[in-house]
């Protein structure tokens, strides 16, 4: 294989922070040039290894030893063209790829233009020294419950494309996550990209979330919601929430409360009642699970009066 | 920038002849830290440095039935284990460490448990090993079995009947005797001035509210660390990150029954302290792992251990009743106070109690403290222990007295307001105080003045420390070229290297920048107590000052020598000695020390004060907020913060001071808490969960600087470093019940349970 760098274990031993410990496990880095020798290292690695994006999760991670990422070897995927591709196509869809980080995405002129709506996500995530390091796909990837451009993502109708020694295959977003951190992506498969489909006319979304704090803060809950309205009707929509169940959840019962009736508060409030009763948390340090639900209905209704506004529905 | 239509920033001086006090001179340490060149305790490193780490319990009570270390110590790259075992009998004795007090025996126990612990994070065995991986490594590798007992988290628990018991030795000191009784309430004590029964009676509006407080932390940016080297010759060397290094020096003579003589300690520079980096925790550990391996070992805390294993705040309750007469003349006020120690007894309840009723004039006051111990981590001084806690009741239950009286909150105070010559209900009769003067400028301010914003609520509450003296030293030498080396051991927290420098400079009459301030080991300076209770400007102020004077004195002799006149015919003004009779005999400070060598030799002030006159200090808020009516988030709008400074020697350094103590109260306010399991264990023991205020969160804190001179100091400085953070919690909890009707008696205003009291 070309083009990847072994670093020896004793080198990454010598990292050290200033307290003496080692920054890291001794792990090997190596970053291939293709998807096809990416995918090679990770099936060749027996579930070890890791893709490494930005970092910004899996680097913190590895440095609190959490069990769950027993990585040996990380895979560096930002040498991999088509990971770092952002395509607006004919048919009016847009492919991001899953290595490209949340800066390049929200200053992309076919982003601002076509899907304003995703900055939402990509401009709160982490501050700006975050924000010139993690991905999307690391978002989706890392699986966790509260990941704030998952219900954004899913709200947009995304479809995942994902290669793996059998090739390649699309996965629907709102069917990565399968639990808490944990996604339908297997250790040998890698995230090539993600692809925004045209999405029609009348189309607006919105991603909120609601913290303590106004910044460094994990959301106690959040909503991305899309609708597309014509003629004073919702002909669809979605609602989907972060933080309030072991993965985000789409609100079926948030469609079904909006598609056919006309854009009123009695709809909006059913479509936010519905995500009321969908959503399912735990009550922990972060807010109680009465709170998180009541704050499922005040997000999903702002969310939803933001995206009508962005559709020029109202 | 924001632009305003009044000065945001308002120094209101009562004198000005000075030439250097009251100016604005870069900080001398200010280049080195920021570019990141200063030295903090856990960049020390040194040639075979070992790391240590510390196993902590995971029961919040338990007996400790046996540790066996030997499986650690025979871990590749472990060196040394060590546990209270290591630790030198030696009698019980009370230790002063500045603004706390302990007994020996409880300080031994926290650092580390001899037979019990008391709270998830009490330290149990410390290992030295090559890197920090390695120690980490063989902590799971001590083999301690406990038999876990039930805890006490809460001064309510820890109180009730049949409570389990802390320390089966300890018995209730009531009103100042031994009551024999074993229980968790290490102390009651009263302060009592006239008759509130008699006070009450006479009453036309009484307010009786009980408040509770959770436990927060400090937050400082650095945690705990120190590097140990015990020396071949029995000498020991520290250093680390503290806010007295002869309090660790002393401490750690105590702890390791050895004469101070023997311990060298030398400050690093220190991120950050407020009053907890006053106790010592990993210090006496590396020293006994140091003496243990006869190389050196560094230890430094994670943010977690900082949480669960240093001396946060305490918890508290308290219950006030205050009665008025239809005029707003208060006629009694009670405050019964119960506060969490933590492990060992030794709460700041007693520094509550000198603050609660301080700013007021009161005919009776009754006072109950009950210092309280509990299975949390040992508390520890933080920023006007205690004051917070008390004001958040008392300066609450004010503002419900004066919208029952129709009056306005802050001429309800100033009606009552202590002025000098006010005996307070604990004793002390104040000198010259600025509490007045605060609110009147409180009621004159434009934020005051000005119109509430629509849906906003506004509040006030003033708020007291009263600052310490103690001990300090200060040598300065006059260098060739006319500049001064000025050394002092106050570690320097906020600044203190400067506005110490700039005392020297007025007296000498140079500038600011020709000090060149050193904060120096214990080896090397005499002995001067913590930078804490507001006291390092005031009182190493002073000792420069007085060290100053001896340089100008030695000035004039030598000049005196140099021209063969009477020293008593000459002065020293603006850094120029000069004869009172003859206009041809001037020279300037530069000019003789360019000669020094050939005149006789060097010149060197020195000395060593405890100054008496310290003069406390109040602060004011005003807030505005406005309460999302869905979410229940507060968000403040506009904060200003109005403090007597006495004199402010640097302005800025006093306005900082008071918008980082403002920023501290709002953070202890809305959302800081440890947030307890069933189990007494902190689960959020990270800056993400723990949530401190972010620079977004805040709006820019307005300072207005009231100077009172305080008579008990040459340049009239009262210390400013605390009062500041008292007044938030009560300013900001009378805003929402202005906002929204509700009386929040609890912390933190979490937006959960500000919703709960919208909807209630
Ligand atoms: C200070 C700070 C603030 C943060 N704030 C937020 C926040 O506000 N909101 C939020 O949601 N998150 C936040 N995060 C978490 C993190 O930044 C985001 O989840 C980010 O989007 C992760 O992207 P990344 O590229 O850095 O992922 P990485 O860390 O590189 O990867 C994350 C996970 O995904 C896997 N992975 C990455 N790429 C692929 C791929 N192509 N195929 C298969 N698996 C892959 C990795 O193996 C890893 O398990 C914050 C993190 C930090 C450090």
């Amino acid at each position: 294989m070309s083009g990847i760098i072994v670093v020896t274990n004793n080198f990454v031993r010598d990292i050290k922070d200033n307290q003496g410990g080692s920054l890291l496990k001794w792990i090997d880095y190596q970053a291939p040039e293709s998807v096809a020798d990416a995918v090679k290292i990770l099936a060749d690695s027996d579930g070890k290894a890791r893709p490494l994006a930005g970092g910004t999760d899996l680097i913190v991670q590895l440095r609190v030893k959490d069990p769950r990422v027993n990585a040996e070897t990380v895979v560096d995927i930002k040498k991999i063209p088509e990971l770092n591709q952002m395509d607006y196509d004919k048919s009016g869809g847009l492919t991001i790829g899953a290595a490209v980080p949340l800066h390049l995405i929200y200053n992309n002129p076919d982003v601002i233009k076509h899907f304003p709506a995703i900055i939402d996500s990509a401009s709160l995530i982490g501050g700006t020294p975050i924000q010139g390091r993690a991905t999307l796909g690391g978002n989706l990837c890392n699986g966790a419950p509260s990941g704030d451009s998952i219900p954004n993502l899913v709200a947009h109708k995304v479809i995942a494309t994902v290669a793996g020694p059998n090739g390649i295959r699309e996965i629907p977003v709102e069917d990565v996550c399968t639990g808490p951190r944990q996604t339908s992506i297997d250790s040998n498969e890698l995230l090539v990209s993600l692809y925004f489909p045209n999405p029609g006319e009348g189309f607006g979304a919105n991603y909120i979330r609601f913290i303590p704090r106004n910044e460094m803060d994990i959301a106690v809950a959040g909503a991305g919601v899309s609708v597309n309205i014509s003629n004073g009707k919702f002909v669809d929509a979605r609602v989907c929430l972060a933080s309030v169940a072991p993965k985000p959840i789409l609100v079926e019962g948030a469609s079904k409360a909006l598609v056919g009736q006309p854009v009123n508060d009695e709809s909006i409030q059913n479509a936010a009642e519905a995500a009321r009763e969908a959503a399912s948390p735990i009550s922990d340090m972060r807010g109680t699970a009465e709170y998180r639900k009541h704050l499922c209905e005040v997000l999903t209704r702002r969310a939803l009066n933001t995206a009508i506004e962005r559709a020029g529905g109202n | 920038m924001t632009t305003t239509d009044y000065d945001p920033n308002v120094v209101l001086s009562t004198e000005n002849d000075f030439k250097v006090v009251g100016t604005r001179p870069v900080r001398h340490d200010g280049v080195d830290k920021v570019t990141g060149r200063a030295i903090y305790g856990a960049d020390y490193d040194a040639s075979g440095l070992l790391h240590g780490k510390i196993l902590r319990s995971p029961h919040a009570h338990a007996k400790i039935i046996s540790i066996d270390t030997s499986k650690a110590e025979a871990l590749d790259g472990v060196h040394a284990v060590v546990t209270a075992a290591d630790f030198p009998e030696a009698a019980d004795k009370i230790m002063e460490l500045g603004e706390d007090e302990t007994k020996l025996r409880d300080l031994r126990g926290n650092i580390l448990a001899r037979d019990k612990v008391l709270y998830v994070g009490h330290a149990i065995a410390g290992i030295a090993a090559t890197n920090a991986h390695v120690a980490e490594e063989a902590l799971s590798l001590i083999e301690v079995e406990f038999e876990v007992l039930p805890s006490v988290m809460t001064t309510d628990e820890a109180m009730a009947d049949g409570a389990p018991i802390l320390h089966e030795d300890q018995t209730t000191e009531e009103l100042g005797d031994d009551s024999g009784v074993v229980s968790n309430v290490a102390k009651h004590f009263q302060h009592i001035k006239g008759d509130i029964a008699e006070g009450f009676k006479q009453a036309d509006v009484i307010v009786e509210r009980e408040y509770n407080t959770v436990t927060v932390h400090q937050g400082y940016i650095a945690p705990h660390n120190g590097t140990a080297f015990w020396s071949a010759d029995g000498r020991l060397h520290i250093w680390c990150e503290t806010q007295g290094s002869f309090v660790v020096r002393d401490s750690l003579a105590d702890l390791l029954d050895m004469p101070v003589s023997m311990i060298r300690v030398t400050p690093t520079e220190i991120g950050g302290g407020f009053g907890g980096k006053i106790p010592i925790y990993v210090e006496p550990v590396a020293a006994l792992l140091s003496k243990k391996t006869g190389t050196p070992v560094k230890i430094v805390m994670t943010r977690k251990e900082t949480f669960e294993g240093s001396g946060p705040t305490p918890g508290s309750k308290i219950k006030i009743k205050v009665g008025a007469t239809k005029e707003g003349k208060i006629t009694a006020a009670h405050a019964w106070m119960a506060m969490e120690a933590g492990a060992y007894a030794g709460s700041p309840v007693g520094a509550a109690a000198q603050c609660v009723f301080a700013a007021y004039d009161l005919e009776n006051g009754l006072i109950d403290g009950f210092d309280v111990v509990v299975n949390k981590p040992k508390t520890a001084a933080y920023r006007a222990p205690g004051s917070p806690n008390a004001a958040f009741g008392f300066e609450q239950a004010l503002n419900e007295l004066a919208e029952k009286l129709g009056m306005d909150p802050i001429d309800l105070r100033l009606k009552n307001v202590a002025t000098e010559g006010t005996r307070r209900v604990d004793g002390p009769v104040f000198q010259r105080i600025g509490a007045k003067e605060v609110l009147e400028s409180m009621r004159e301010h434009a934020h005051y003045l000005s119109e509430k914003q629509e849906g906003s609520g506004r509040g006030v509450a003033i708020g007291f420390w009263f600052n310490i003296g103690f001990d300090s030293a200060c040598n300065i030498a006059l260098n060739k070229d006319g500049t001064v080396n000025l050394t002092e051991g106050s570690t320097d927290v906020g600044g203190s290297r400067t506005s110490i420098a700039m005392q020297a400079a007025e007296v000498l009459g140079i500038s600011a920048e020709d000090v060149r301030p050193s904060v120096v080991d214990t080896d090397t300076i005499g002995f001067t107590a913590v930078t804490g209770g507001s006291r390092t400007t005031f009182a190493t102020g002073w000792a420069a000052y007085e060290a100053a004077q001896d340089v100008k004195k030695q000035c004039i002799t030598r000049a005196a020598s140099i021209w063969d006149v009477d020293p008593d015919h000459l002065q020293m003004e603006d850094g120029i000695i000069s004869s009172k009779t003859d206009s041809e005999l001037k020279m300037t400070i530069k000019e003789l020390a360019a000669q020094l060598s050939d005149t006789g030799g060097g010149i060197t002030g020195r000395a060593s004060v405890k100054p008496r006159g310290v003069g406390g200090s109040f602060c004011g808020n005003i807030v505005d907020l406005s309460i999302d009516q869905e979410t229940g988030k507060i968000t403040i709008d506009r904060f200003t913060a109005i403090q007597d400074a006495g004199k402010a020697l640097h302005p800025s350094y006093v306005e900082g001071q008071m918008q980082g103590g403002s920023v501290q109260g709002i953070g202890w306010e809305l959302n800081e808490e440890y947030f307890m399991s069933d189990e007494g264990k902190m689960n959020n023991t990270s800056l993400l969960d723990y949530r401190m205020p972010t620079a977004l969160d805040l709006p820019m804190i307005d300072t207005v600087i009231v100077e009172v001179a305080n008579p008990g100091h040459p340049f009239g400085v009262r210390g400013i470093g605390e009062a500041n953070i008292v007044p938030p919690t009560p300013a900001i909890a009378n805003a929402v019940y202005d906002s929204c009707g509700s009386r929040i008696t609890q912390l933190p205003m979490s937006p959960g349970s500000i919703l709960e009291a919208l909807k209630s």
